[in-house]
């Protein structure tokens, strides 16, 4: 740094928790004019809320926003940053599927009005997108909805170059070439190196290693919500990135203690090989495992689950599944809590049938249940009646734990569920995974988050909805995981 | 593949239209004499309120909302109107303004506290039911003479409701479907977030949305006791469900954003015909609402097969 001329974005110390989760713990980091900034990191480093935070859409805790050398922290929103030139493509689509193209761009521009401003929306969108991708095959007054996923992630980024009264400084992509087939892929990023070439600037995030290295001029890597490395791209090669990425200091977990049983000591409760899986790879579960979904977020980790969770409640091709399970969600709010309901409902509804007398429910045994499991997994509440929403983040997870704990079930499958959990509610869950395991339980577990896969008998690495590594507990190091999870295959 | 897509769009797009001549050709061939202005007139009259209500409706509907209290409000209005109208016209005008201002005021509740709209808007059809009643105890009132006589206006050839029909279709499909902030009401009904990353501001959308409702009903409640001549708090309660029917008849969706004015209106007349087309048929009265319902389920259950068939 201080080589740029001249400085477009500067941020400062920006800071950022939800809850207990510290997502951005003091970032700094400045964009040049010109320049094409690559950012990199696994999930939940704190790349795209810091991106939040620069488009407006989030406010930080903490921290300057200079832009142009102004510190605009204060009162700083979307249209504040608009006016001063910095837009975001985010990576889930921000467009209108009920609107047009062009009307879609009028939404981004407030000065699209008055008499013949659709002509004027669609000529506007329509240049750009001849100029990024000749031959696209869009018109302005299609309606996005009818359009495919590449095509929408086109417009998007087409609409956000376009310039109209507010200048155009500093664009942000968030992954933009998700659902881009590769010669797209190529002209959208040539077209972003013009842009810079003309002195705009650009932030590149993306999970494919190359593209970051072949078109940026600078990679930013970014850890645990901090920047951990940063230099010219040139001065980066894919494995330098993917150890900058990782810990420098390995966890040392006390599980590696624990005794490591024989892949083949007890009977297979679960094989299910993947839709999209070409060769013969499935993922297998015995008896007592607990078996780690690892990868970059979205890549096929959840649909695994519930591909096994469909294939032990009805049938399902290539799913093989011995014994009840049950589901632990991750999205807490959306799929994981009753959230009228009580903390004792919460916990007892999966096991109801186990507390029939003539044909009803017997709130005796309900209490009973709901009482032992208070102690065992020790939810922090005085009554067990309360309202579930009456505890903490963590403490709710708890309740969604027990209730699968407290089931019948002999497998569990479990979804990214210490999102958003502090650390030492996770310690007490670890403990308790580790103990039901011991007592023959099978665990599937999916998590983003590197250390818990330490806990793990047997991981899998997803991407592109197919499993790319199998690797046992003694050969996993962060290191594989993450050059397994960034493997850029056909 | 493409042409065949764009047919069934195409074709999607004009059920609404389709619908509504099917029922006209129906009625003629059962009735002939209502092929006149006279009978056109006489069966089309109170399509004019049922379109406005049905305008109503759609403003809301198109933000992913849903007005359960536009029947008893559309009744409020004809008391206030029937009541001070004719005698205090400036203390009426004030309190249809200020029934504007309620509905403002419920969309800006609505969207800051986050609540489903279904609950409060029921809630609030009580309250101006109760409003309505305790005006207009017993059926009364007057409507003012101008309004009476905009509401029977005889033009040679054509039938008035239709000429209003059009009118009030070609404003609302203009000021929403083609103005530039239009763009941005529907957008919050498609996706909320990316018209909030943009910079608009979702609360006034939906302040804007629901005056637009209130003005709407307003509207309707005016040119229904201009038909009537008298008010009465019940006389609108049927609205409620026109509205929302002739919305989705005319090709609106309940969330996404997706309406059209135009398909209102042409949905609000199909649904004041089905009633006369239902009398034609000597169906008792007992039976209407179930047959009405009937057409509805058809009409939705042919739109759902090609949509699906352009799925594919």
């Amino acid at each position: 740094m201080g080589t740029q001329p001249e400085q477009i974005v500067s941020l400062k110390g920006v800071a950022k928790s939800f809850g207990a989760v510290r997502a951005l713990a003091g970032v700094d980091l400045a964009v040049g004019a010109g320049e094409c900034l690559g950012l990199v990191g696994h999930n939940g480093a704190g790349k795209s809320t810091l991106m939040n935070v620069l488009a407006g859409t989030l406010a930080p805790d903490s921290g300057a926003i200079e832009i142009h050398g102004k510190d605009l922290a204060a009162g700083y929103s979307v249209t504040v940053a608009h006016r001063n030139g910095i837009r975001c493509v985010f990576q889930e689509l921000s467009l209108c599927p009920n609107l047009t193209v062009a009307e879609n761009t009028r939404i981004l521009h407030p000065a699209l009005k008055g008499f013949g401003w659709k002509q004027r929306a669609g000529r506007l969108i329509k240049e750009k997108l001849d100029e990024i991708l000749p031959g696209h095959g869009i018109s302005p007054g299609d309606t996005v909805g009818d359009l495919s996923l590449g095509q929408r992630q086109m417009v998007e980024i087409a609409r956000a170059f376009t310039v109209t009264d507010d200048p155009l400084h500093l664009v942000i992509l968030d992954e933009p070439t998700s659902s881009l087939d590769a010669s797209t892929a190529q002209q959208l990023l040539e077209f972003v190196r013009r842009e810079v070439a003309r002195g705009r600037s650009v932030i590149l995030i993306s999970h494919l290693l190359g593209e970051i290295l072949r078109y940026s001029d600078r990679v930013v890597v970014m850890k645990d919500g901090k920047v951990v490395a940063e230099r010219p791209a040139d001065r980066f090669d894919r494995d330098s990135l993917v150890g900058a990425m990782g810990t420098v200091v390995e966890h040392h977990a006390a599980v590696q203690a624990t005794a490591v049983r024989e892949r083949s000591g007890t009977p297979v409760v679960v094989r299910a090989k993947s839709a999209l899986q070409t060769d013969d790879q499935a993922l297998v579960a015995h008896r007592g495992e607990i078996i780690g979904l690892a990868g970059l977020a979205g890549h096929g980790q959840t649909r695994m689950l519930l591909q096994v969770f469909a294939g032990a409640v009805g049938r399902m091709h290539g799913v093989d599944v011995q014994g009840p399970v049950a589901f632990i969600a991750g999205d807490r709010q959306t799929e994981g809590i009753f959230p009228l309901w009580s903390i004792a409902r919460n916990v007892t509804v999966r096991s109801l049938p186990r507390m029939l007398r003539h044909q009803l429910v017997d709130s005796r045994r309900e209490a009973e249940m709901a009482e032992s499991w208070k102690q065992r997994i020790k939810i922090r509440t005085p009554d067990m009646d309360n309202n579930i929403l009456s505890l903490s983040g963590g403490n709710q997870q708890k309740a969604v734990f027990a209730r699968a704990l407290g089931s019948d079930a002999e497998i569990v499958l479990m979804d990214d569920p210490m999102r958003g959990v502090d650390v030492g509610t996770k310690l007490e869950v670890y403990d308790i995974l580790r103990a039901e395991a011991a007592a023959g339980r099978t665990f599937l577990w999916y998590t983003t988050e590197m250390d818990e896969l330490n806990y793990c008998d047997h991981i899998y690495v997803f991407r592109n909805g197919r499993i790319v590594a199998d690797v046992s507990r003694e050969e996993m190091t962060e290191q594989k995981i993450l050059q397994s999870s960034f493997k850029e295959s056909a | 593949m493409t042409a065949l897509l764009l047919n069934r769009d195409l074709l999607r797009r004009a059920l609404p239209a389709i619908t509504l001549a099917v029922l006209l050709v129906a009625i003629f061939i059962k009735q002939p004499l209502a092929m006149s202005q006279f009978g056109l007139t006489l069966m089309l009259q109170y399509a004019v309120p049922i379109a406005l209500a049905t305008l109503a409706q759609m403003f809301v509907i198109a933000v992913n909302d849903l007005d359960l209290s536009i029947g008893s409000f559309v009744g409020l209005t004809t008391c206030i109107a029937g009541l001070y109208l004719p005698t205090e016209p400036l203390l009426g005008a004030l309190l249809l303004l200020l029934c504007i201002a309620a509905y403002v005021a419920m969309g800006a509740l609505i969207h800051l506290r986050n609540l489903p709209s279904i609950v409060v808007t029921l809630g609030m059809s009580f309250v101006w039911l109760g409003i309505a009643v305790l005006l207009l105890p017993t059926p009364g009132g007057k409507a003012p003479e101008w309004l009476h006589g905009l509401m029977n206006l005889k033009v040679p050839g054509v039938p008035f409701p239709i000429i209003a029909a059009i009118v009030i279709a070609a404003v609302v499909q203009i000021g929403l479907m083609h103005s530039s902030y239009g763009v941005v009401l529907r957008g919050t009904g498609g996706n909320p977030k990316a018209v909030a990353r943009a910079g608009w501001s979702l609360l006034k959308t939906k302040m804007v949305m629901f005056g637009l409702a209130g003005s709407f009903g307003v509207l309707s409640g005016l040119s229904l006791i201009g038909l009537t001549s008298a008010a009465d708090a019940h006389i609108a309660d049927r609205y409620t469900l026109y509205s929302i029917a002739g919305v989705i008849l005319g090709g609106g969706e309940f969330i996404g954003g997706r309406v059209s004015p135009v398909g209102a209106v042409l949905g609000a007349i199909t649904l004041a015909l089905a009633a006369s087309f239902l009398i034609f048929l000597r169906i008792s009265p007992d039976w209407q609402i179930g047959a009405q319902g009937a057409i509805l389920i058809i009409v939705l259950a042919l739109r759902a097969a090609i949509t699906r068939g352009s799925a594919r």
